[in-house]
């Protein structure tokens, strides 16, 4: 029993599922999933649809974060691919023919690898911190993004490039399959090759790594590049379930739920150890929290103060210091000092 | 001297989880004399100086300054106690200028408004008179070098009429010339009556400007003395707790013209790094251990580094000599089968985060790319090869490195790069740390990898430990390779003689 | 030779404010007036405030993500406050001051005690700020007291025709009052020390725990100060004022010589840095046909501009000393 509540997966399936047991009590057809033209809907399912994009950018900024870097350009990125492949097909003659539309999404596609490879040139060859080195795309990449709309909310009308967003396959919807497609790219990449453990020393000590023989430039550039993926292949998801793009509220806020889908589900900030299942997870409960607080009927605005409290929860038990202080306090209370300068022990 | 010490410690105990760090420890100190405080790594030196600071607290034991208990429970508590330190990684603030840096915290002010002018004035005033020291101190404190940050951290200290003077390991990264000029303002602040204590590691400064001599080992007291009555020795055996004469055998080393025959490993010429070790040339053999002598700063680290590809070249040539290849890169250098274990196993060594599997096969698996994972049951297999290998413990592949003490997380680190089977494998202070059981086990298998084949290149503060593994021994002093030393010359006296300069 | 290093970002940022200033006088009638200068106080006297106290975070070694957030809820209790309660500003103003210290507070007590990253906590600020002001309304709340507007609209004549606004003042007052701290009393210098360096400075017997705390509160008081002055400005209070601010003001502090990794900056960098930022919007409007929204792309390259002249000169200055 012990060993399942060291698990690290154990803390965030048990908030997730008293999040769903919360919301079935509350209202019980909160399960229920009914089948209508061949497709399936019901609260959970909107979960996983409304979820997809968050889950996917999230993906991405957990290998980020396992690399001690951050990339809050995400959400800029989501509204860059959504405005440019919406462009796209809008200039067309006909904005329902497939080789339109898959190559309107294929240069969004490739605009946010370019995007993500810039990131990764300034973290990993210029050396410059990666909060900062993000931060200049996510202020100059909405500026990009309303330059490419001209300003205007571009409204397509292509069922084909709809389905990508609101469609369904084996009656689930798409974008379900496109995370989970995603999902198991990045398994594969991270557990079944030995990129998970370079990601991994990577984030624990960098110059270890480089002394160990680890290219680290091309471990980071492929993170940020990865994450550029993720976040533009969101942003199409985004565009075509409503179809339409706004460059300017498209992906808003969507760096800060990634950052927290990652930490919930268990990977430190501070690089290290990552958890993919965890991080899905961690997206899930951000989602369900937005959906039980508006089955509920408690304003929406509560959930930005709710997600604040998370976070600092989540965070003070991931602080060592924080359990330590809750054990050690009585002890140590007349020797500030000790905690502070302890980094100062070891030689 | 007086009758009474200016401080006194007695009976003093530290214990951290695990680890015993002093064990009913005595110490005084008068003022007026230069007290020096010795011992090996993890001997209790650094604990000591630690609980005079206010870092530590202690379990047992008092502490006394001109005879009144205190209890020290900060820095700034021992500061205003009168106690002041300065450590080995010189800890100001290197943003601020220099007048700052001495009266940060105690600036002259008017209405609560600092004048700067008068600052100035006074650090001037201060470093002139008490430091011989004339610079100018409105620059910033990084402009200067290691030697001067360091008086200047000394000058922090009697600004606040420090009564005692701590100096944590003070000359590691002083040249010939600063030393003495350390030591000269040492025995005026002594003629004041300033009371210093002094740790070290190097014997012939200890001897140099200490009156008395007290000296730790594995926490616990072993005595103290006065510099006059203690020969060198005696000190050294103290130290170690062995006679020297009694250390076990090791088997008995080829001699060093056996090797003259052999192929050319790797080869540095003219080869040269700004700021870090002037042009030399060196050839490594096939088989040899090639030690690498010199005090601490003399550039054997950077030498190493430079077989490594861990920093580049500004002038010359390193090449590993059968596939004619330049080393240019850590990554190249282990494709071409050299191996390099770091003495900054923190910051260069260990991935804290991860197992000790992890940590162990991590410059296997750089090898061989990203594509070509080993097999988990492949990683276990190696990893308890070498948890039996080199007695690590606790004896678990997944246990994470961080929980491991220093010298179990130094085998770890050996056994990585032992792993890489490499042609040449430099160890950095390999040693460090690891008590004295455990460090002969690993001379021991230099020799064996030595024997079957495998280039060292051993680089250690402790000249017996160089002497006892190495064919040849290249000397160092001052960023320079002066000599080469091998056969009957291969003896502590003349290694000591070279690194001295004749 | 070192001393003239540590200029050289601020040397680069004023000559650039000023070079964009020429080339727009050249470029544009009416460009090269006073007005057009003190209109750029006008407008960004609120951007001025919080970065000054973004400043002081950022030299002490950390970030403070929160700002634009703590302005927006100044503005919406401010504006519920008076207008729904009927509260008077002599009674709100102080007590919006004191929110947004108290935040502060509590966050760099959280960042210092338990040892947690200030991007986090900072951002979870973000979020509860912003979260807060939808409690209080998700509409705008519009402001009509008297008060305010006469705040709003008053313009103190200058001898030369030109004029400026009350605004200006508190904001000039603030960076002179920020000049004097961070360079004449011993909190300044602590947060240069920890900035520096933290192990040293505690080491030292410097103040950390205080003085960490206390550069939080400083910054939560400067947001609330700017969110009090953007209230005059807009006249309202509104959830979603202040979006993306904080990295406006982060902008401005780095393009002004901050270095992110602290210990080195200069408040009037900062003022410079903001003025450039408020210069550009200037151009960008005289042009008339470009759209406001190449603002943010211009910023975002001045920014790996900056940071990367930062990346260079530091890179020498090693050299230099080795």
């Amino acid at each position: 029993m012990r060993q399942l509540y060291k698990h690290h997966l154990f803390w965030p399936v048990a908030i997730l599922f008293s999040l769903l047991l919360f919301n079935f009590i509350y209202s019980p057809d909160f399960f229920s999933i009914v089948v209508r033209d061949g497709k399936l809907y019901g609260s959970l399912i909107d979960i996983l649809n409304f979820g997809a994009p968050l889950m996917l950018v999230s993906i991405g900024m957990t290998l980020v974060i396992a690399t001690k870097g951050i990339d809050l350009s995400v959400g800029s990125i989501v509204a860059i691919a959504g405005a440019l492949s919406c462009l796209i097909i809008s200039r067309g003659n006909d904005q329902n023919t497939l080789s339109l539309v898959l190559s309107a999404m294929g240069m969004a596609l490739l605009l946010s690898l370019f995007l993500g490879l810039w990131n990764g040139l300034l973290v990993a060859k210029a050396g410059i911190q990666p909060i900062i080195a993000t931060l200049i795309l996510m202020v100059a990449g909405r500026g990009i993004a309303q330059l490419i709309t001209s300003g205007q909310i571009i409204t397509v009308n292509s069922p084909k490039y709809a389905f990508i967003g609101t469609g369904a396959l084996a009656a689930l919807p798409v974008s379900v399959f496109v995370v989970a497609l995603m999902l198991a790219i990045a398994l594969l990449l991270t557990r079944k090759s030995a990129m998970g453990l370079f990601i991994e020393a990577v984030g624990c000590n960098p110059e270890a790594s480089r002394l160990s023989g680890i290219r680290s430039v091309m471990v980071l550039m492929l993170v940020y590049v990865f994450c550029g993926l993720c976040a533009g292949i969101a942003g199409l998801l985004v565009s075509s379930n409503v179809s339409s793009a706004d460059g300017n509220n498209a992906g808003l806020w969507y760096e800060l739920d990634a950052i927290l889908a990652v930490v919930i589900g268990g990977t430190s900030l501070n690089g290290g150890r990552f958890y993919l299942i965890g991080t899905i997870i961690g997206a899930l409960i951000i989602q369900t929290l937005t959906t039980t607080i508006y089955m509920i009927g408690i304003p929406p605005e509560i959930t930005l103060v709710v997600k604040a409290c998370v976070v600092l929860i989540v965070c003070l038990i991931q602080s060592e210091t924080f359990r330590k202080t809750l054990v050690h306090r009585w002890n140590t209370r007349h020797y500030t000092a000790e905690r502070e300068a302890t980094s100062h022990v070891n030689q | 001297m007086e009758q009474q010490p200016v401080l006194e410690m007695r009976g003093i105990h530290k214990q951290f989880p695990g680890v015993k760090a002093l064990s009913n420890v005595d110490f005084r100190l008068f003022s007026g004399e230069v007290h020096a405080l010795m011992g090996e790594n993890g001997a209790g030196k650094s604990s000591l100086i630690k609980v005079l600071t206010g870092v530590y607290s202690i379990d047992q034991g008092a502490v006394k300054l001109s005879n009144q208990p205190v209890s020290l429970k900060s820095p700034l508590e021992a500061q205003e106690a009168g106690i002041s330190t300065v450590y080995q990684e010189v800890n100001l603030c290197t943003n601020l200028t220099v007048a700052e840096n001495i009266f940060i915290g105690r600036e002259p002010r008017r209405f609560g408004r600092i004048l700067w002018k008068q600052m100035n004035r006074n650090a001037d005033k201060l470093l002139k008179d008490r430091m011989q020291l004339n610079i100018d101190v409105t620059l910033p404190l990084h402009a200067y070098s290691v030697a001067i940050q360091q008086l200047i951290a000394i000058a922090r200290a009697l600004s606040i009429s420090a009564k005692v003077l701590i100096l944590d390991e003070p000359t590691s990264s002083l040249d010939a010339n600063e030393v003495k000029q350390l030591f000269s303002i040492m025995q005026t602040l002594k003629q004041d009556g300033l009371a210093i204590l002094f740790v070290t590691h190097f014997l012939d400064q200890v001897y140099e400007i200490s009156d008395r001599i007290t000296i730790l080992r594995n926490g616990n007291l072993v005595g103290e003395y006065m510099a006059k009555d203690l020969p060198k020795l005696e000190l050294v055996s103290q130290m170690i707790g062995k006679d020297l004469t009694q250390l076990e055998k090791l088997p008995s080393k080829s001699a060093s013209e056996q090797f003259e025959g052999n192929e050319i490993i790797a080869e540095a010429k003219q080869a040269a790094r700004k700021g870090a070790i002037e042009p030399f040339d060196l050839k490594l053999r096939k088989g040899e251990v090639i030690g690498l002598a010199g005090l601490l700063g003399s550039g054997r680290t950077e030498t190493a580094r430079l077989f490594f590809g861990a920093d580049a070249l500004d002038q010359g040539t390193v090449r590993m000599s059968k596939a004619n290849q330049h080393i240019q890169s850590p990554r190249k250098a282990i494709e071409h089968g050299v191996a390099f274990c770091s003495e900054n196993r923190k910051t260069e060594g260990i991935l804290d985060e991860l197992t000790v599997r992890e940590n162990i096969i991590v410059a296997l698996q750089s090898t061989r790319g990203w594509y070509k994972p080993l097999s988990r049951k492949k990683q276990n297999e190696i990893a308890e090869h070498y948890i039996q290998l080199l007695n690590i413990k606790p004896p678990h592949t997944e246990q994470l490195i961080k929980n491991l003490s220093g010298g179990n997380q130094q085998k770890v680190l050996l056994a990585r790069w032992l792993l890489t089977q490499p042609k040449l494998l430099i160890l950095d202070e390999p040693t460090r740390g690891i008590d004295v059981g455990a460090k002969t086990e690993i001379q021991r298998l230099v020799l064996d990898l030595s024997a079957k084949g495998m280039s060292v290149l051993f680089i250690s503060s402790e000249l017996e430990e160089v002497l006892r593994v190495s064919h040849r021994i290249a000397v160092l002093r001052d960023r320079r390779k002066i000599k080469e030393i091998s056969d009957q010359e291969m003896t502590e006296h003349s290694i000591m003689k070279t690194i001295a300069g004749g | 030779m070192s001393i003239n290093r540590k200029y050289v970002p601020i040397v680069v940022t004023t000559s650039l404010f000023l070079l964009m200033f020429i080339a727009g006088s050249f470029r544009y009638n009416g460009f090269f007036s006073p007005q057009v200068l003190l209109n750029l106080l006008i407008d960004n006297a609120f951007l001025l405030i919080v970065a000054v106290g973004m400043s002081f975070v950022i030299i002490s070694g950390g970030i403070d993500l929160s700002v634009g957030a703590v302005i927006a809820l100044t503005t919406m209790i401010s504006a519920s406050l008076v207008q729904q309660l009927n509260w008077s500003p002599i009674i709100v103003i102080p007590l919006v001051l004191l929110i947004g210290a108290l935040l502060g507070c509590g966050m760099g007590a959280i960042i210092h005690y338990f040892k947690i990253q200030p991007f986090i906590v900072t951002l979870a600020g973000m979020f509860l700020a912003r979260g807060l002001c939808y409690v209080i309304s998700i509409q705008t709340i519009t402001i009509d007291n008297p008060f305010y507007t006469a705040m709003a609209q008053t313009k103190i004549r200058l001898p030369g025709g030109s004029f400026i606004s009350i605004s200006v003042i508190i904001a000039l007052v603030v960076v002179a009052a920020a000049i004097y701290i961070a360079h004449y009393t011993s909190f300044g210098r602590n947060v240069y020390a920890i900035g520096g360096s933290e192990q040293s400075a505690l080491l030292m017997g410097l103040p950390v725990a205080k003085t960490k705390i206390l550069v939080y509160t400083l910054s939560g008081l400067c947001s609330a100060l700017a969110g009090v002055v953007f209230t005059f400005y807009m006249l309202s209070g509104y959830g979603l004022h202040a979006v993306g601010m904080e990295l406006d003001t982060i902008a401005a502090v780095v393009i002004g010589g901050t270095l992110l990794t602290g210990g080195v900056g200069y408040i009037v960098g900062t003022f410079f840095g903001v003025m450039i930022q408020g210069i550009i919007q200037t151009i960008i409007s005289f042009e008339g046909t470009l759209s406001s929204w190449w603002t943010k792309i211009v910023i975002g390259l001045l920014l790996c501009l900056f940071i990367l002249l930062q990346k260079v000169l530091s890179a020498r200055q090693a050299i230099f000393k080795s």
